[in-house]
């Protein structure tokens, strides 16, 4: 273990965390925000009506001030895939740097252009081109998001490349097979139906305190309506694309589904656990290579989650002790190799690029042409180079490849339970919003002020399932964090940590003492 | 079309196109050479409320800059990105940190309760434009003094023994900032703090219909062009003597293959050999003299312009002089061999070639920016303006 220093692979991977979930408090409703603005303004152009651009400059104002903490903590992000994991940068960044290259000249121009004439072109632009910039921040937002995400879900579920031994990288042969991956449509289409979530909750939460407090009501009713629809559209895509999200997981991190299900063991006809608390950990076993826990109670929902990962009941699904061990599945026929033989593997095309390498050094022509016919190889590629990330795990315990199962279990909860009470509310208060009866149902209001805690908290879960569940793949089964890492001093990196979350925190309490200021002034307040 | 293009040829293309960023961004550090004369130029609170708000509708493009550059130099020259950032990390992230504080300091300075008051983000704004400008021009200017460190692709491989496994290592203990010791890189960085001052009074002037900032944007000009001069003739002077990174053939072994040694006068050199590059240098140069002159002596308000144009040309032929005619534009003085050129460290030539077609849309980018800058910026701003618009900083 001496070659890795496990400390500092902690703090980096902390730090990024870190950067992340305070990123992600902001860009959700930046996306969602933007978009129901757009529509508002839109409202005002084609009807004229003076209200509406009242309401549109209220949240425009609120977008602003959510909008400038994103930036804030987005530029760091970009910036400490080199810092902090400056192998993973060369490793993958003949893939990863273009979605990255690409998200800059095509959607932060665009957002950070019309950004301004939204703003500040109310009286200096006529209404139509200040429409179509308020549209273009918003496309300019989501485009952002599209392509940071096709970059996370190449992360997941690397495809579209070939592995060069001569530049020591894996190097990209198709976009297109890295831009409309099952698993980039699914990652980018379910985020931001998130985070349109996030924002009609928002929304609704904010107007309903206004009908609470007898201010501004008609503004909240339209604000709510609006709001609503928004939501409610948005949700209903979000549990589609989240099921399909779930499928692709099934297939390309089979460990991440495992985890997120408390699945030790693999069987067909599997039931998904609606609700279960997770027993503590277990003293481990003697052999001493991984940690058993099981359920105070669960509910469970028979055959359920054989059926959402495969669409057939019958269905087998590997457990995290199949995965380890190795595995055939009844069904089907197909055996997967065991941790220990893939970290075998791994460690046979470790010693094949190693070996090529010296040989091209040492300028034996002739070895280094036979050792590069491996690597040329398909059948080789995809059955031993494939775990070339496993071979960092030799005489390592493989619980290290084994993500935390309760934090993956439960986040999986947290977002998929408050994701239907999300669903709820939109319903309900779209209901009681065309039958104008809002003010009377007060327990309504109150619930939707406290829904946007929640709706948070559970876009906060459905990243922590994401990032958590594939450790400790950076590059899932090329690259675990062990490798990936800048050499720096863990101290370093401890001290930026503490640094950025001293920073992070006191914009983040400014943002929130100015959002709240800014909403107690009202519609009158909002520019 | 990019398809027909040798690995060499789309390097070069992709070498150009950072260096177009880096110049852009250089012209756009008028924000951070604005920011940190607000307290300069504004004598009241009316004045100050004119200088960030001018600075305010144009600070996300020189953001927008930065991380395109990033993301562009990441996308073409992934090991220079792996190799600096994770090696050169307290310049970086001392960098990034002057950043994450600016861009919610416009937005959050005058707004109700903002827990950290007025002068705290005023402060902010100071903060980036001093330490942003010196830190990027004192890391650029290690294109040409080197750094201390390593890069053997055969460390990924490294899981027998007890070494490390990462390619890129920084071989000293200060990680960047034994770059603030060498007296070239200060003088770019200095050269960069004040050619940023020089570009913010230009806009200033151009920007605000205010006589009072007109005329002590017009003092300061001077005062600002005096030490600009000096740092920059240092680094030039500098440059030009100084022996530079020449890649040559390593012909011993393998024609293919390419080594790194030092040559007397390289820099020289490589203006000599690229006669096109010396002549934008020249133009860039007597663009900005001739702006800061013509705005000193006469009551011209459009210098900026003429700036602007004069400081991309420059800071292009810089790069240019980095990265061109077999020059190692990232040199190690740890191990020469080590240094990063145009050739070892892009990427593929797929991804230049896919990402080539992407280039092709920043016509259409410059395009949009110039109809919005033109629509927003159709009245200068003014005492009135900030006095009824409700969204004024």
């Amino acid at each position: 273990m001496e070659n890795f220093d496990l400390t500092l692979i902690d703090w980096s991977r902390g730090q990024f965390a870190l950067t992340a979930m305070f990123h992600w408090i902001f860009v959700p409703l930046t996306l969602g925000l933007a978009f129901i603005i757009a529509i508002m303004e839109s409202i005002y152009v084609k009807t004229g009506d003076e209200q509406w651009k009242k309401i549109t400059k209220f949240w425009a104002t609120l977008f602003g001030i959510n909008f400038a903490i994103g930036i804030a903590t987005g530029i760091i992000l970009e910036f400490e895939f080199g810092t902090n994991w400056s192998n993973y940068s060369w490793f993958v960044g003949d893939i990863f740097g273009a979605p990255l290259a690409i998200e800059g000249i095509m959607a932060f121009f665009m957002e950070s252009t019309f950004i301004a004439v939204m703003f500040f072109g109310w009286n200096k632009v006529s209404k139509k081109f200040h429409l179509l910039s308020t549209w273009l921040v918003a496309i300019g937002a989501n485009l952002s998001a599209l392509w940071i995400l096709v970059a996370n879900a190449w992360m997941q579920d690397p495809v579209g490349m070939a592995f060069n031994p001569d530049t020591a990288r894996n190097e990209m042969v198709s976009f297109w097979a890295v831009l409309f991956s099952p698993a980039a449509i699914n990652k980018f289409l379910h985020t931001i139906s998130s985070a349109y979530v996030l924002s009609a909750v928002f929304m609704i939460g904010v107007a309903s305190w206004y009908i609470l407090k007898n201010r501004d009501v008609v503004f909240a009713k339209k604000s709510i309506l609006v709001a609503s629809v928004f939501g409610l559209m948005g949700a209903l895509f979000m549990v589609w694309t989240g099921d399909q999200s779930a499928r692709t997981i099934a297939h390309v991190q089979p460990m991440k589904f495992a985890a997120m299900e408390a699945l030790w063991d693999g069987k067909t006809n599997v039931p998904l656990i609606a609700l279960g608390i997770l027993q503590k950990p277990a003293p481990p076993k003697s052999q001493g290579t991984y940690q058993e826990k099981d359920f105070y109670f669960k509910f469970e929902v028979p055959n359920a989650l054989s059926f959402m990962a495969f669409l057939d009941v019958n269905a087998y699904i590997p457990g995290v002790r199949d995965l380890v061990n190795g595995y055939t599945d009844g069904n089907t026929g197909r055996t997967e190799p065991s941790y220990y033989d893939k970290i075998a593997l791994g460690k046979e095309a470790i010693t094949a690029l190693k070996d090529y390498k010296e040989a091209v050094n040492n300028g034996d022509v002739e070895n280094a042409a036979l050792l590069r016919t491996k690597f040329e190889n398909k059948e080789w590629m995809d059955k031993t180079f494939k775990y070339f990330g496993y071979g960092y795990y030799d005489n390592k315990s493989v619980a290290g490849l084994i993500p935390s199962i309760p934090i993956s279990f439960y986040a999986f909860r947290i977002m998929v339970m408050l994701s239907g009470h999300f669903l709820a509310l939109f319903i309900v208060m779209l209901i009681f919003s065309l039958k104008n009866k809002l003010e009377k149902m007060k327990w309504l209001l109150y619930v939707a002020i406290w829904t946007i805690p929640l709706v948070y908290l559970a876009s906060q879960a459905g990243w922590i399932l994401a990032e958590m569940g594939r450790q400790p793949w950076v590059i899932q089964d090329l690259m675990p964090t062990l490798s990936a890492v800048s050499k720096l001093d863990a101290s370093s990196v401890q001290i930026t940590f503490w640094l950025f979350a001293i920073t992070f925190t006191t914009l983040l309490i400014a943002e929130v003492k100015i959002m709240l200021s800014q909403i107690k002034k009202g519609i009158k307040g909002g520019h | 079309m990019f398809e027909s293009l040798s690995l060499l040829a789309l390097q070069q293309y992709w070498w150009i196109i950072v260096s177009l960023l880096a110049s852009l961004l250089v012209f756009l550090f008028f924000v951070q050479g604005g920011q940190t004369l607000i307290y300069t130029l504004g004598k009241t609170e009316t004045e100050r409320k004119m200088l960030v708000n001018s600075l305010g509708r144009k600070w996300e493009f020189t953001f927008t800059t930065l991380v395109t550059f990033g993301g562009a130099f990441f996308a073409s020259f992934p090991l220079f990105y792996s190799t600096s950032f994770g090696g050169a990390y307290w310049v970086w992230m001392a960098i990034l940190f002057a950043f994450v504080i600016q861009a919610v300091s416009y937005e959050y300075r005058t707004k109700a309760n903002n827990f950290l008051g007025q002068k705290t983000f005023e402060w902010f704004l100071i903060i980036n434009g001093a330490l942003g400008t010196i830190l990027v021009g004192a890391a650029v200017s290690t294109f040409f003094t080197g750094s201390e460190f390593s890069v053997n692709k055969l460390n990924l491989t490294n899981i027998f023994g007890s070494g490390s496994t990462t390619i890129s290592a920084w071989e000293g203990p200060a990680h960047g900032l034994e770059a603030v010791l060498n007296v070239q890189n200060v003088a770019l960085g200095l050269a960069i703090f004040f050619l940023a001052r020089i570009l913010g009074l230009l806009y200033f002037m151009n920007d605000i219909d205010d006589e009072n900032i007109f005329s002590r944007s017009k003092k300061q000009l001077l005062i600002n062009t005096v030490p600009f001069l000096l740092f920059f003739l240092l680094f030039v002077g500098l440059l030009l003597l100084k022996d530079g990174f020449a890649v040559i053939p390593d012909s011993a072994k393998n024609p293919l293959l390419w080594k790194v040694q030092m040559e007397p006068y390289k820099y020289f050199n490589n203006l000599l050999a690229m006669p096109l590059v010396l002549i934008m240098f020249l133009i860039g140069v007597v663009s900005v003299l001739w702006s800061i002159i013509g705005t000193l002596i006469g009551k011209c308000k459009k210098g900026i312009w003429a700036a602007g144009a004069g400081t991309v040309l420059t800071v292009f032929s810089v790069f240019m002089l980095a990265g061109f005619n077999h020059t190692a534009y990232y040199p190690s003085t740890f191990d020469l061999n080590s240094s990063l050129t145009i050739m070892n460290s892009s990427s593929s030539k797929f991804t230049l070639t896919a990402m080539s077609y992407v280039s092709l849309l920043v016509p259409f980018v410059l395009a949009y920016i110039v109809y919005a800058w033109r629509a927003i910026n159709n009245k200068k701003i003014d005492i009135a303006e900030m006095q009824e618009d409700p969204h004024a900083y």
